[in-house]
């Protein structure tokens, strides 16, 4: 594990890694010089060659997406940072800690792309991160590295940082078009399933993920088949997990793809360090809330894209909570489910009022109104959520906000179907 | 409707240009309303309205769907603690129940003195020091009752502004230059782009 490379959390160990100081001393530019003195189609090749997952949560080969635009005139380059998903918090690391690599990536996108304007839209809770990606922008701007003819380049681009105002379904990339346009974060309806096709002001465009195009200035730099001989399968190079829940050393992890499973993340000492509470690992939310959750015989799997979905989850967003023996899964399952009862848009009916009528049949289990019926009641709504309840989910909504519903409410009852019946018998939750 | 001052109102008209329709500075402009007002109040509305040409409804109908942006007042401190599920494992129903007992307001409430409005918010991305809290959207970090009330005298006491600015204020960094790719220029760039990219082809395709 010595031997894989940091490639994009190598300047986290400075204290000053935001700084264009720290940055223009630790090989900043380099990538972008690089890219510019390439052919587009080159720096394209490089991206296809490093079969480089999108890291936001869909894992869609972001050379494949890249291509839907490359034949197209007009477009625009929209940055998703909208990182909302529960117990995600990668994204925050690289705003904060390196603004730079970000916008560094953000050009060398667009310069493949040769498309005309870029954002970068943040979720609004990081007002740091918003200051420190603004700043970092200045700085290019000042360095000739933005702006008119970048570094003599003859290729010029604008980029505005953009700051949400607080909504989780903004992370949903046409909603983030809706709300880049100045709109309530409505979901569009699909087809086009891709924004390429219809995107900003009806533009095709393009939208990545921050940790995905943060990437880019190292393939472009050690080259698409350094990044692709890391990881195994479609899962290649390194990516963020972000470790949290019941663990000694939560926190964010760079790792090379499938070659670390759920329990060396968990329990080696220089990573999660092990579970605390009862020490016992009850159930893991593998990648993100949406996402079916994994159980103790499901510890020895590796952290890949495919081996994660195979086994009927997602790796998703590359967060992971930990539940301990201790943790009332009733209680897990109602917070999760009042978290997309919060979030729904609105738009749709099986969401909208299915979250919310979930969300109150849970707290009536938890706090000692249930009856026994409630938790086949539970299923039964789920299942009218998601159809057949099967992973991945059948689509009832516009966007996939309203089928994540059932993931944690279904996992739940099917393993710990007994805990709903205590909650029952017993008036409610004793776990204290 | 002149209800944003001459200087706020030239950072919105910088904001505005920034976007190649206006409509997409809305959100941006009720950050800066809040800034100004430390919430929206509906002149501000009314005026971000003829700036980005909507009418003030699309204003407030957009607003009111953003946790973020408040049409009522709110305190100088919005207090923001987490219990989504990584928080929940790590105690923030406790904290939050904390807060509420020693702010004497329940979550959504504001304080007499008009000091703190308590928020129970939804994942805020910081989940390894959790229970996470937020005070107007900067990270806090006080994950016990003691932290948190340390950080409430503080507060109440004046201190730590440098770093905690009164709500509304988002990003204290401005922007230091407008677009500076002209429409022209990109244009005439990406001809040549794709004339020198088509010539590519043709010679690889011969």
């Amino acid at each position: 594990m010595s031997a894989v490379p940091k490639i994009v959390t190598s300047r986290r160990e400075y204290a000053d890694s935001y700084t264009l100081e720290r940055y223009k001393t630790t090989g900043g530019f380099d990538g972008l010089k690089k890219a510019l003195s390439m052919t587009p189609e080159a720096v394209c090749a490089e991206v296809d060659a490093a079969s480089l997952l999108g890291r936001g949560g869909a894992g869609f080969p972001a050379g494949r997406k890249w291509s839907m635009l490359r034949k197209s005139d007009v477009s625009y380059l929209v940055i998703n940072g909208d990182e909302s998903e529960p117990a995600t918090f990668k994204d925050h690391l690289l705003v904060e800690h390196d603004p730079h690599q970000l916008v560094e990536g953000v050009i060398i996108a667009a310069f493949a792309l040769q498309v005309t304007q870029a954002f970068i839209f943040l979720r609004g809770e990081f007002a740091l991160g918003l200051e420190r990606v603004q700043s970092a922008v200045n700085g290019f701007y000042a360095e000739g590295a933005l702006g008119s003819n970048i570094l003599g380049s003859g290729f010029s681009l604008d980029i505005v940082v953009h700051p949400g105002a607080g909504a989780y379904i903004c992370g949903e990339e046409t909603s983030l078009l809706e709300s880049l346009e100045g709109k309530r974060g409505f979901p569009r309806i699909k087809p086009p399933f891709f924004p390429a096709a219809i995107g900003l002001y009806g533009e095709p465009t393009v939208v990545n993920n921050v940790e995905t195009v943060s990437n880019l200035p190292w393939i472009v730099l050690n080259g698409g088949s350094a990044f692709a001989a890391l990881g195994e399968g479609r899962s290649t190079g390194t990516r963020l997990f972000a470790l949290s829940g019941k663990v000694r050393n939560p926190g964010v992890f760079e790792i090379e793809m499938v070659k670390t499973t759920f329990r060396d993340l968990i329990f080696n000492p220089s990573l999660g360090g092990g579970v605390t509470g009862s020490g016992e690992v009850k159930a893991i939310i593998p990648g993100g809330v949406s996402a079916p959750w994994f159980y103790p015989e499901q510890l020895d799997l590796p952290l890949g894209q495919d081996e994660v979905a195979d086994a009927g989850s997602m790796l998703g967003s590359g967060s992971i909570v930990v539940m301990d023996t201790s943790t009332c899964m009733v209680k897990a399952a109602w917070r999760i489910t009042r978290f997309f009862s919060r979030e729904s848009c609105g738009q749709c009916t099986p969401c909208r009022e299915g979250s919310g009528w979930l969300e109150r049949i849970l707290y009536r289990l938890e706090n000692g109104q249930g009856r026994m019926e409630d938790i086949d009641l539970l299923l039964d709504l789920c299942d009218n959520i998601a159809p057949g309840l099967t992973w991945p989910p059948q689509q009832t909504t516009i966007c996939v906000l309203g089928p994540s519903i059932p993931s944690s409410i279904h996992s739940a009852i099917s393993r710990f179907r007994d805990e709903f019946v205590a909650h029952v018998t017993n008036g409610g939750c004793t776990h204290g | 409707m002149n209800h944003l001052t001459p200087e706020m109102r030239t950072r919105a008209e910088k904001l505005v240009a920034l976007y190649p329709e206006p409509r997409s500075a809305l959100i941006p402009l009720c950050h800066l309303a809040q800034e100004q007002d430390g919430y929206l109040v509906d002149d501000a509305m009314i005026e971000i309205a003829e700036i980005v040409g909507v009418t003030p409804a699309e204003v407030r109908g957009t607003a009111t769907f953003y946790d973020m942006l408040h049409t009522d007042s709110v305190g100088r401190y919005v207090v923001g603690v987490c219990t989504n599920i990584a928080c929940l494992l790590a105690g923030g129903d406790e904290l939050l129940a904390h807060a509420e007992a020693s702010l004497g307001v329940r979550a959504g409430g504001t304080s007499e003195d008009g000091l703190f409005t308590l928020e129970e918010t939804e994942c805020l991305a910081d989940c390894d020091i959790a229970p996470c809290v937020q005070v107007n959207h900067r990270y806090v970090r006080t994950t016990t009752p003691e932290a948190l009330d340390s950080l409430v005298a503080e507060l109440r006491a004046g201190e730590r502004g440098e770093e905690i600015p009164p709500h509304g204020t988002l990003i204290r960094v401005e922007r230091t230059v407008g677009l500076e790719a002209s429409k022209d220029t990109i244009a005439a760039e990406r001809a040549t782009a794709r004339a020198a990219a088509a010539e590519r082809a043709t010679v690889e395709g011969s």
